[in-house]
């Protein structure tokens, strides 16, 4: 993603403006290249296009780009080079899930911000993914649990949307789902290796599935925007997801020896809201701070 | 040179570009390039393209690819990139199949009907790849990832090369 933000009081066209295309002809093809997301034609960055469902989508977009964020962290730092490309791979798929998003947000918010904007330009307050992606890397074995809960959640999420009334967010949901059923298998295999693995790498995987457990429940909240975008017949209730998530992961689990913790003392909660926990603001900076040192930066 | 001839110069033109992680490969064999509109009053071609993969790197180079081709032409270009109906590598031909096997990569099989799975995973990369080099089917998944989005790493046992799988997704 370029840090170049497009420019909302200079875009009339008739549909949102993606980032520019680098290389030699980047001036010709900056305005010829442009996203048709099916229905987002009539969409353009002004009110008219407004939808009220634009702030569920945000929280969607958030939590693929904030995990994307913390999985490319695993670059040159993964047990084995396979393991640096392949959480590379779904980074890059997440990473991608977010940018189908993001303009399309932006043409229905009635801010017509880009991609850039949402990415580069928004404070801790104004993200709305849930804690689980924010969290700190841990070991390989916390990373295993989180990918396998949150692939799996994404799998059943992705399932749904599909059947959204909204032929964009269906698009990016087909497309998506393809890639998290990979994601899913990935983490599956690993956490099923590690679990049946040796009595040090299944007491590790043991313990990752408990660390993670605080940072569940915030997944299948139904907070007032998903409920509304489940009103719209665009969203779905999260809450809804829940037993088949749940299934998945377990069998999961089973299949590696290990057990499935029940009930966590304390859960995250707010992130939907814009309330997030310490390591998000570190992630933000890290993530930003080339595009905001020089904004409106192009190469 | 009459009109559709001229017309399918440019259309021509861009089929052939080549991807730019896989150059063995045309946009066109690839199944990414899904429709080019020629306008020949205006002189304009409307391209429509689909990713392979959500986040693939490649696309924004083969649009610009597409913008310098048509001009070449004589024709300004419009790339669309549309998402849905979502790519899947039983688009790709025939020859763009054979183009991968000669370059070294096992093309991709058919893509499985539904969910391979049920709520199981561990089994999508379970099947038969055969060698691209030898052609034994005794090959095994060395990572799920490959070097770029759509390939995966494997091993033949036969001969003991290691060589990439184009993904069926």
């Amino acid at each position: 993603m370029s840090t170049s933000a497009s420019s909302p009081s200079t875009d009339t066209g008739t549909t949102p403006v993606t980032e520019p295309v680098t290389g030699a002809v980047s001036s010709a093809s900056e305005s010829a290249h442009r996203e048709s997301l099916p229905g987002a034609a009539e969409n353009t960055g002004a009110a008219p296009g407004a939808k009220p469902y634009a702030a569920y989508l945000l929280g969607l977009a958030d939590d693929a780009m904030v995990y994307a964020q913390r999985l490319g962290e695993w670059m040159t730092n993964a047990p084995q080079i396979e393991e640096d490309m392949a959480l590379g791979n779904i980074a890059l798929d997440l990473l991608g899930q977010a940018r189908g998003l993001y303009p399309y947000i932006g043409s229905i918010d009635g801010t017509g911000r880009g991609e850039d904007d949402y990415a580069m330009q928004r404070d801790e307050r104004e993200w709305h993914n849930v804690h689980l992606v924010e969290q700190e890397r841990g070991d390989f074995a916390d990373e295993m649990a989180r990918l396998l809960w949150f692939s799996a959640y994404q799998v059943e999420l992705h399932t749904s949307l599909t059947g959204s009334g909204d032929d964009v967010v269906a698009g990016v949901a087909g497309k998506a789902l393809k890639e998290v059923r990979y994601h899913l298998d990935h983490a599956s295999l690993w956490v099923v290796r590690l679990g049946d693995g040796t009595a040090e790498s299944h007491r590790r995987m043991q313990a990752a599935l408990e660390r993670v457990l605080p940072h569940l429940a915030e997944l299948f909240d139904d907070d007032e925007a998903s409920v509304l975008a489940a009103d719209l017949e665009v969203g779905v209730l999260p809450s809804t997801l829940h037993d088949a998530v749940v299934a998945r992961v377990a069998h999961v689990v089973e299949q590696g020896t290990l057990t499935l913790p029940d009930g966590s003392r304390w859960r995250s909660r707010g992130g939907r809201a814009g309330i997030h926990s310490r390591p998000m603001g570190s992630l933000l900076a890290e993530m930003q701070h080339i595009a905001r040192s020089h904004p409106g930066a192009t190469w | 040179m009459n009109a559709v001839a001229v017309e399918s110069a440019v259309a021509e033109a861009i089929s052939r570009i080549p991807d730019p992680e896989v150059p063995v490969i045309s946009i066109a064999d690839l199944g990414i390039l899904r429709d080019v509109d020629v306008d020949e009053q205006a002189h304009t071609v409307a391209v429509t393209i689909t990713p392979t993969y959500s986040g693939c790197p490649a696309m924004e180079a083969i649009a610009s690819r597409i913008v310098f081709e048509a001009a070449r032409q004589g024709y300004a270009a419009d790339v669309r990139t549309q998402l849905s109906p979502a790519w899947t590598t039983d688009w790709m031909s025939d020859e763009g199949r054979a183009a991968l096997l000669r370059f070294g990569i096992a093309p991709p099989g058919a893509v499985p009907v539904g969910e391979p799975h049920g709520p199981v995973a561990v089994t999508l990369s379970r099947h038969v790849v055969a060698c691209p080099r030898c052609g034994s089917a005794d090959t095994t998944e060395i990572a799920h990832f490959g070097s770029t989005a759509c390939k995966a790493l494997r091993r033949c046992n036969a001969c003991l090369e290691p060589f990439d799988e184009f993904k069926a997704i």
